[in-house]
């Protein structure tokens, strides 16, 4: 590199990448602000499928289908769109499926719309219930450490696994 | 495909699924199968023999569809079967809309719609009270779609799921009854571990 500074890089586009070098190849997703980086960067790549859902439940599903076909994927979703996955969880933990998901929170720190502080501050307990394992990043220099240990235990154990990205990590929406 | 109103079609559910389905289906281990629960299940472990390029819910009901998908994407030169029942498509129809917009052209759908949720005790569904799923998958933007209502509907159904380009939906009316009911492997840990041996190798 020759001189001038080099912006340092999102942590978005960080854990995108770690994601790709483990080979995930499915990213299916409910639009959501918070998730806007890692879902324009699987438009982006030609490498991936990316993939628009009606419900966060179908995603699970389609990560099971991934499974029995010998490929890797990510379930992006926004809190509230957990309690549309819980009876299908029950899928993962049958079939004891890998899974991976990347959750953007809110209902939490600083939320200015008391709509999302029922789902929000319910993920943990609905996630542990149904045998995921929650590891939750607060910091932007945790970001990729948490990623990577999520797709180890994810891919190389089998667990499943969702990493919750806090309100404190991305910031409240302003109401 | 003729889109003509219910009222003008032939009548519906009088077809004998245990001679419909293996027709449609054909040579089963031409493709890799993906079932819903109840009367799917059944019907595909007893065709097949509980083949191990089958996977069966027991459960989770309204996955097929959408395993269906991700089975096909992570597979693309492989034909991918899902099969799937009235009761089991109903919980899932926004699976119809987002694979659609995939398109992916080695998945074909079969829907055996005998109007009843059979496991529970044969009460109807709404698709025995006019909701035509195959109309959904058109609305759902599903580019070949196919319905087998009478005997004459069948060998173009068949021809369908075996066919290429898009993904295709056909939906077979069938009397309400059950498939055959033999054993089921319900552990779904070892059906998923067999399935992956035999597509994958050891893990």
């Amino acid at each position: 590199m020759s001189g001038g500074s080099v912006e340092p890089k999102r942590w978005q586009d960080e854990m995108y990448d770690e994601l790709r070098k483990a080979n995930v190849t499915q990213f299916c997703y409910v639009p959501d602000a918070g998730h806007t980086i890692i879902i324009n960067r699987s438009l982006a790549d030609t490498g991936v499928h990316s993939i628009g859902l009606t419900s966060e439940e179908e995603g699970v599903a389609l990560l099971a289908g991934a499974d029995l076909g010998g490929a890797r994927g990510v379930l992006l979703m926004q809190s509230s769109g957990v309690g549309n996955c819980i009876n299908m969880l029950s899928l993962i933990e049958g079939s004891r499926f890998p899974f991976l998901a990347i959750v953007s929170m809110r209902g939490q720190f600083g939320e200015g719309n008391a709509w999302q502080f029922a789902m929000g501050q319910a993920v943990e307990t609905v996630l542990s219930a149904m045998g995921v394992i929650c590891l939750k990043v607060d910091r932007p220099e945790d970001v990729v450490q948490t990623i990577q240990a999520a797709l180890t235990m994810t891919f190389k154990s089998g667990r499943a696994v969702a990493v919750l990205l806090c309100q404190k990590l991305l910031g409240a929406k302003k109401f | 495909m003729k889109n003509e109103p219910l009222a003008v079609q032939k009548p519906l559910f009088t077809l004998d699924r245990a001679k419909v389905v293996p027709a449609l289906v054909g040579k089963p281990d031409d493709f890799l199968i993906v079932t819903g629960l109840a009367g799917a299940v059944y019907e595909i472990a007893a065709l097949t023999n509980h083949a191990d390029y089958f996977y069966g819910l027991g459960g989770s009901m309204g996955a097929a569809c959408m395993m269906g998908l991700g089975l096909a994407l992570a597979q693309p030169k492989r034909k991918i079967l899902v099969v799937t029942g009235d009761g089991e498509l109903l919980m899932s129809l926004g699976s119809l809309c987002t694979i659609a917009t995939v398109n992916p052209p080695n998945l074909s759908i079969l829907c055996v719609d005998n109007g009843h949720y059979g496991e529970t005790g044969y009460q109807r569904s709404h698709t025995s009270r006019g909701v035509d799923l195959a109309a959904i998958a058109r609305g759902a933007g599903i580019r070949r779609v196919h319905s087998v209502i009478a005997e004459e509907d069948v060998a173009a159904g068949a021809q369908m799921l075996r066919g290429d380009g898009d993904t295709c939906f056909v939906l077979a009316s069938v009397k309400p009854t059950d498939g055959p009911k033999g054993k089921l492997n319900l552990f779904g840990d070892e059906c998923r571990t067999i399935f992956r041996r035999a597509l994958l190798g050891p893990a």
